[in-house]
């Protein structure tokens, strides 16, 4: 029997997952993460059950608000999509400025987001207090809320590095769609933070 | 990009844009806690799909990486589910 036919697909230098390495190595760190975000979540959704949980948000404007940052970040994530397939197709330029704008949004995403908590921290919410009971409900909106902010600042760090350096004619068309992945993550787990912190504790 | 990709991915963007618009308005008629907190998640399920499958491009991957990647997300959802849902249909809950 010689070598080829005894090797499968498994037994090394084979691409078995039709994705190249970068592409895998991130997917596997995003299921890690989504792992992280889903623990937080749970926390979150047991302390709900197990407390009178206060509705302090106001429709308006507390929800439109939010509403806001939610088609911000969506519309980031378009914009990305137009980066990776500019890359895709070797039109640096194209795909820097695409990715540019991408940076921006989610720059105009975190300047919202902390306009949103510094009202509530006037308000009195501070991870230890709050105005409403539940002491948890400030911890959990904090640190849901706070490691999603981290990641959308990581990822426009990461954004401006790779525009910049695309454009330039450093890193390669997977670089950028790796960022992608990375990108539409933040936008994924938003999708979920969104409905559970926001739209579940409008005050009726 | 295509043409016709590129105007898939605008249309995906939009349907989300619908869902979201749809969700808030939920939060607004405040149909009850139970009701509001299943037709969210259901919701949120479409959207996560809508991003994982044509933004991060996974349904046009090669299945058995999706096979490899979403069972977790799953069982992450079933999980929060298990303590929302009470917390969404328990007496009282408005």
């Amino acid at each position: 029997m010689t070598m080829q036919a005894q090797s499968t697909s498994w037994s090394g230098w084979a691409n078995p997952l039709g994705v190249g390495r970068k592409k895998l190595g991130m997917w596997l760190f995003l299921v890690s993460d989504a792992l992280t975000f889903a623990t937080l979540l749970i926390c979150y959704s047991y302390f709900r059950v197990a407390n009178e949980w206060p509705k302090p948000f106001e429709f308006s404007p507390g929800i439109v608000f939010s509403s806001l940052m939610t088609l911000v970040l969506l519309s980031s994530s378009l914009t990305m999509v137009f980066g990776v397939a500019a890359g895709h197709s070797g039109e640096r330029k194209a795909a820097a400025k695409w990715l540019w704008l991408t940076a921006l949004g989610g720059g105009a995403f975190v300047a919202l987001h902390l306009t949103e908590w510094n009202h509530l921290i006037h308000e009195g919410v501070t991870p230890f207090s709050n105005p409403w009971g539940a002491p948890l409900f400030g911890a959990t909106f904090f640190l849901i809320t706070g490691l999603h902010m981290t990641h959308v600042v990581i990822g426009v760090v990461y954004l401006a590095i790779l525009a910049a350096g695309f454009g330039a004619g450093k890193f390669d068309a997977e670089d950028v769609e790796v960022c992608g992945l990375y990108w539409h993550f933040v936008d994924l787990v938003w999708m979920f933070v969104f409905p559970l912190v926001y739209l579940l504790s409008v005050s009726a | 990009m295509q043409e016709s990709n590129r105007a898939l991915m605008i249309k995906v963007w939009i349907g989300l844009l619908v869902l979201t618009g749809i969700e808030v308005v939920l939060a607004y008629v405040q149909l009850g806690q139970g009701l509001t907190l299943t037709l969210l998640m259901g919701f949120s399920l479409v959207k996560a799909w809508m991003i994982i499958g044509y933004f991060m491009h996974l349904k046009f991957d090669r299945p058995a990486l999706a096979w490899m990647l979403l069972p977790p997300f799953i069982a992450c959802i079933v999980a929060m589910l298990a303590y929302l849902l009470p917390d969404g249909f328990r007496a009282g809950g408005a």
